[in-house]
């Protein structure tokens, strides 16, 4: 036996890589692919047009775009202030900064959930700061969208800091230096020369907060409730079609969301090659 | 410093062809390097700070004493050790399973493994809610497969097996993608040495291969862990959340806010947080110390 795999050891390997394999496949298939098309199966029953017909009424089509708008906001605000932080972190030295870093990822532990939780006590409409901002400023954060732009905010911040920070920590700086030295202001540098580098881990970690912030629910359930025509997201409408055991809408809408984190991640993807290649 | 006497100089030689127009904008160097963290430090401090400490602050409003007794109701106390018995088997699963297919991904190639890699991160970016509804369709009351699992009488659907299954879909990529990279970079080279002198493929695997991938291994598993200990939208789908049966620790928090019980909901909050919160910065923090 043993200097049979001596002589071939390629022939001996051949079993537990194959068995192996079929365990990964097996796994792949029975977590990921068949429930995927169960449910392109259930939600295409009545063709592509009873598929449109559930979508745009009215309250899927309220709830559809309010995850759409807040999470571009959201993707917007992270964007311009992930690279703020992903800078701040990488260039400057200041007391905290350990501890900033460590709060990046605080996000990425703490169960979204919870997020949803934290957010209600601070801004909840019995709470000191809730009620005052309400009554002085008629801002209203709970049970609208503020409310799920923070939750979003919230639990995507590491998605660009964390994307752009290690392109950042790479770049060499002799360009900067050389645009400093002909007299470009901060801002020149950082608009001309800073971030075309940073360009690409900016948009990709925008894209997947975008992607992570449609189908959020844990966080959006509790600070928005759940108020069709409202405060009512794509993910919240999906969860209420489902109570009330309409299957043919929670259908619709789960496909409309799953081809847009399908489509968000392939263009990611998509990115990331072409950077790749080129 | 330097760049206050550069733009004095540009400014005194309009000719220069190449001397870009300094921004109006233009601070002093050090005042805009405290304004920028000063910007950072209040987008964070607003953000996450004040959150975490209302949330601190709200569960200790009627003083310690109120959490411990919140906590140790025993709905709550069945909660949480639902939840931790969920994790565990998802870990123990994801151990196995994950690796092999990090590792099949990396090692081996086959027809279909270029969407297959692609079709890893879709748990990431598929609503949790809709991963729920996923296990409905198939093992609901109605569900294409409950025939099967009723006849082999094994309730999936509103119990325990279907909570798991929901788990394992929602953080099935940390542990392939943590472990996809290292085995990239480790290479073959040990691997097929230690073949050459005639170890087998599981021996390779525990003596070669796997000690490399032992910090990827652990930091994956604790995200996983931590994941799961949180989870909420896939679980409360599929689980109905039947009080005392099929509750985890993140549907008592929910419930417990529906039912104004802000004490046990913040309490439990606060206490499932800080579980995932030491968990995942104390393997990152070990991790770091050893590398």
């Amino acid at each position: 036996m043993k200097s049979d795999a001596t002589l071939h050891p390629s022939s001996f390997r051949l079993h537990p890589a194959v068995s192996v394999r079929a365990l990964a496949l097996t796994y792949l298939a029975v977590l990921l692919i068949i429930p995927l098309s169960v449910i392109f199966v259930d939600g295409l029953r009545g063709g592509l047009g009873g598929l449109v017909r559930a979508v745009t009424q009215p309250v899927a089509m309220h709830a559809l775009w309010l995850s759409l708008w807040t999470a571009a906001v959201m993707a917007a605000i992270n964007a311009v202030m992930g690279t703020l932080t992903a800078y701040v972190l990488v260039r400057y030295e200041f007391p905290g900064k350990p501890l900033l870093n460590a709060l990046v990822d605080l996000p990425f532990a703490i169960p979204t959930l919870v997020t949803g939780v934290m957010l209600v006590v601070l801004y909840g409409p019995q709470r000191a700061l809730g009620a005052w901002l309400d009554q002085t400023l008629g801002l209203k954060i709970i049970f609208a969208p503020p409310g799920i732009i923070l939750a979003l905010l919230f639990i995507t911040f590491p998605f660009v800091t964390r994307a752009v920070q290690p392109v950042l920590q790479d770049l060499d700086r002799e360009q900067e230096e050389a645009a400093a030295t002909i007299g470009a202001g901060s801002w020149t540098i950082f608009r001309r020369v800073v971030l075309p580098a940073i360009a690409l881990p900016l948009t990709t970690g925008a894209l997947l907060s975008f992607a992570r912030a449609i189908g959020e629910f844990g966080a959006i359930v509790v600070v928005a409730g759940n108020i069709p025509l409202r405060s009512q997201t794509a993910a919240v409408y999906v969860f209420g079609e489902i109570e009330s055991e309409n299957q043919r809408a929670a259908s619709a809408m789960s496909i409309v969301m799953l081809a847009i984190a399908f489509a968000l991640v392939v263009l990611v993807d998509y990115l990331q090659r072409k950077k790749d290649e080129g | 410093m330097k760049d206050e006497v550069i733009k004095s100089e540009g400014t005194g030689s309009p000719g220069s062809a190449f001397s870009l127009q300094p921004s109006a904008l233009s601070l002093h160097p050090s005042l805009l390097k405290w304004l920028l963290i000063g910007a950072v430090a209040l987008y964070v401090g607003v953000l996450i700070l004040a959150p975490l400490g209302a949330l601190v602050a709200g569960a200790f409003a009627d003083g310690p004493g109120a959490i411990v007794r919140a906590l140790a109701e025993p709905d709550v106390l069945s909660a949480f050790w639902r939840t931790l018995l969920i994790s565990v088997v998802v870990v123990v699963v994801h151990a196995v399973c994950g690796t092999a297919v990090a590792w099949v991904l990396v090692r081996q190639n086959f027809h279909g493994r270029r969407l297959l890699n692609g079709l890893i991160d879709l748990p990431f970016a598929v609503s949790p809610v809709v991963a729920g509804y996923m296990l409905i369709l198939l093992f609901g009351r109605r569900g294409l497969l409950a025939p099967l699992t009723d006849a082999i009488g094994v309730k999936v659907a509103f119990a325990l097996p279907g909570m798991i299954l929901a788990t394992l879909f929602v953080t099935m990529p940390f542990i392939v993608r943590e472990l996809m990279p290292i085995l990239h970079a480790f290479g073959v080279e040990q691997e097929q040495a230690a073949a050459t002198i005639g170890a087998s493929g599981w021996q390779t695997f525990w003596l070669v291969t796997f000690p490399a991938l032992r910090w990827g291994f652990i930091y994956g598993l604790t995200l996983t862990f931590a994941r799961a200990l949180g989870e909420f939208g896939a679980v409360i789908v599929i689980s109905g959340g039947i009080q005392g049966r099929t509750e985890t620790a993140t549907l008592y928090i929910f419930r417990a806010l529906d039912d104004r019980q802000y004490v046990g909901s913040y309490s439990a909050a606060l206490v499932l947080g800080l579980i995932s919160l030491l968990l995942v910065l104390g393997t990152d923090l070990l991790r770091r110390k050893d590398q």
